[in-house]
């Protein structure tokens, strides 16, 4: 039997795996202990099963279990990552390159750090969502002391070339921090055989708990260090203070070691139906699918429904169905999704867009239901779309003098 | 934020969607919005030379489920009334009766735009100057 509603927003936040619970519920009431404790069971116990979530997650993206410092997630992560970097190594230089697509927590700590002057540049995407390798290489400077461009994209799931970045980055001697939120636990993510200096990853976009998450600081060549953001009592090497979330570090190992086991299975069957999902619903005229589609997660797919706009399409079936879309409609700004503007889109695309984003639990049974009730909803909207008609009448839309309002 | 009750009717079963002859003296044709803003409307009204009574209404939106609300609902408020009646036709009043809220007030604002342009076509093909409107709430 097929349970509504169903959820396809897992690029937004992934329901916790069962196995992770599990493993997470002696952590709150027996064993509760300070892992900080240095002088009683209660914290020599708490310390052991931090020392051993710590190498799960080590483990799942090749690290050593002593280059992960726990955050409360990635946002944070991304703060002391960029922030770090650039108060650590001020003496080398203040010029950050980074680019359009880039999650808010990425974009706004490069906007903040500009006051505090540095210089940042702002690499424009092609029309696929990937960078210009040779832009990149372009902007690099001798001042140059990061390059922060994420491993997938949140909206679109398009894989960005790291090694390659990585690599020019080390060429001009600067270092490679990756907002990696999307891809870790998604698709085999290896800091050393990618050239990953910092990255920013979260356990709830892996079937893990919310509110923690780890940031990985490479220790050998080079070894890397992050000015603390927040001042205490020293922990994670003194890199990020705070008494540690034992449960939810315990949660982030146990959802590391599933990912790592079942990822190859997952992968398989998830990016069928992922297939399934977009071949049918790109025979629908005039629908798009956004993004390279060659160098993409295996979960995710972006198409814009021409002529539709995406809130209005959603009604048609949120009480059944949830996902996001790249139009902007509730928001006060009226803007669409930046991501998909910076794409090259025209804002009536991107205004027309959804985001499917498939997960560990999405079933056949659900795609099939996806595709009739979304072929159903952009069939009837378009019957009573004004750009729908122009459009089979052969109007030049982009002709027409809007009045903007 | 979910939808009240008249939002998702509307939406769901939405009156008069369709399309008037745009080249008879009879018809009013308004289109207001902008694909890029996210909302279109296209508001019609045939109006009956002898009476001055709007005697049908169509429209098509593109936009989101308040827009479509909000001009589903014009074209039933407009069916019957003069010209006249339908100039006033405020956007506050759309608002109260779908209970949109603040961030959707801008279709309620579109939709009296609509109303307003269509008139304007009626009255400017028929020789009629056309009237100058003050700004709607916003």
């Amino acid at each position: 039997m097929l349970k509504l509603p169903i959820y396809l927003d897992h690029n937004a936040t992934t329901p916790m795996d069962p196995r992770v619970l599990e493993a997470m519920l002696p952590y709150f009431v027996e064993n509760f202990g300070n892992a900080a404790s240095r002088n009683h069971s209660f914290g020599w116990q708490a310390e052991e099963a931090v020392d051993y979530a710590r190498e799960q997650i080590a483990q799942l993206i090749g690290a050593d279990p002593k280059e992960i410092i726990i955050t409360s997630g990635a946002t944070e992560g991304d703060n002391l990552g960029i922030k770090g970097v650039f108060e650590m190594y001020a003496s080398k230089g203040n010029h950050i390159i980074t680019c359009t697509t880039e999650h808010k927590a990425v974009l706004d700590t490069c906007k903040h750090l500009e006051k505090l002057g540095a210089e940042v540049t702002y690499l424009e995407v092609q029309p696929d969502g990937l960078i210009d390798l040779k832009q990149l290489e372009a902007a690099m400077r001798p001042t140059t002391i990061l390059v922060a461009i994420m491993y997938a994209n949140n909206e679109i799931g398009v894989i960005q070339p790291v090694k390659e970045i990585s690599a020019i980055a080390k060429k001009h001697g600067a270092l490679f921090f990756t907002d990696a939120v999307q891809a870790v636990g998604k698709i085999p993510v290896d800091v050393n055989a990618d050239g990953i200096d910092i990255m920013a990853f979260t356990a709830h976009k892996m079937y893990g708990p919310k509110g923690v998450g780890a940031l990985y600081v490479r220790r050998k060549n080079p070894r890397v260090k992050v000015t603390a953001q927040m001042d205490g009592g020293g922990h994670e090497r003194g890199m990020r203070s705070g008494t540690l979330n034992v449960p939810g570090i315990v949660g982030f190992g146990k959802a590391c070691e599933v990912a790592r086991l079942d990822m190859a299975a997952d992968t398989e069957r998830i990016s069928k139906l992922r297939d399934k999902l977009e071949n049918a619903l790109t025979q629908i005229e005039e629908s798009y699918v956004n993004g390279n589609p060659a160098h993409r997660l295996p979960h995710v797919s972006n198409i814009s429904f021409k002529y539709v706009e995406g809130e209005g399409l959603m009604m048609g079936f949120n009480k059944d169905i949830a996902l996001s879309s790249g139009s902007a409609c509730t928001s006060a700004s009226l803007e669409p999704s930046y991501v998909l503007k910076a794409l090259g889109l025209g804002d009536d695309l991107a205004h027309s867009s959804l985001r499917f984003g498939l997960g560990r639990n999405t079933t056949e049974e659900q795609i099939d239901f996806t595709i009739k009730a979304v072929t159903e909803t952009v069939l009837k909207l378009r019957e009573m779309s004004p750009l729908w008609e122009m459009f089979k009448d052969g109007v030049d839309i982009d002709a027409i003098q809007w009045a903007h309002h | 934020m979910a939808y009240s009750d008249k939002v998702i009717d509307h939406y769901s079963n939405p009156k008069n969607v369709g399309t008037l002859d745009k080249a008879s003296k009879s018809v009013g044709t308004g289109l207001v919005g902008a694909p890029e803003c996210g909302d279109v409307m296209r508001l019609q009204i045939e109006v009956d030379q002898a009476t001055g009574l709007i005697t049908d209404a169509k429209f098509k939106t593109f936009g989101c489920g308040s827009a479509i609300a909000s001009s589903s609902l014009a074209t039933e408020w407009l069916k019957g009334k003069t010209i006249d009646e339908a100039v006033k036709i405020d956007n506050m009043d759309l608002v109260e009766e779908l209970n949109l809220p603040p961030v959707k007030i801008h279709c309620s604002v579109l939709a009296e735009d609509a109303i307003k342009a269509a008139i304007n076509d009626f009255r400017s093909k028929n020789g009629l100057e056309e009237l100058v409107f003050e700004q709607s709430h916003v």
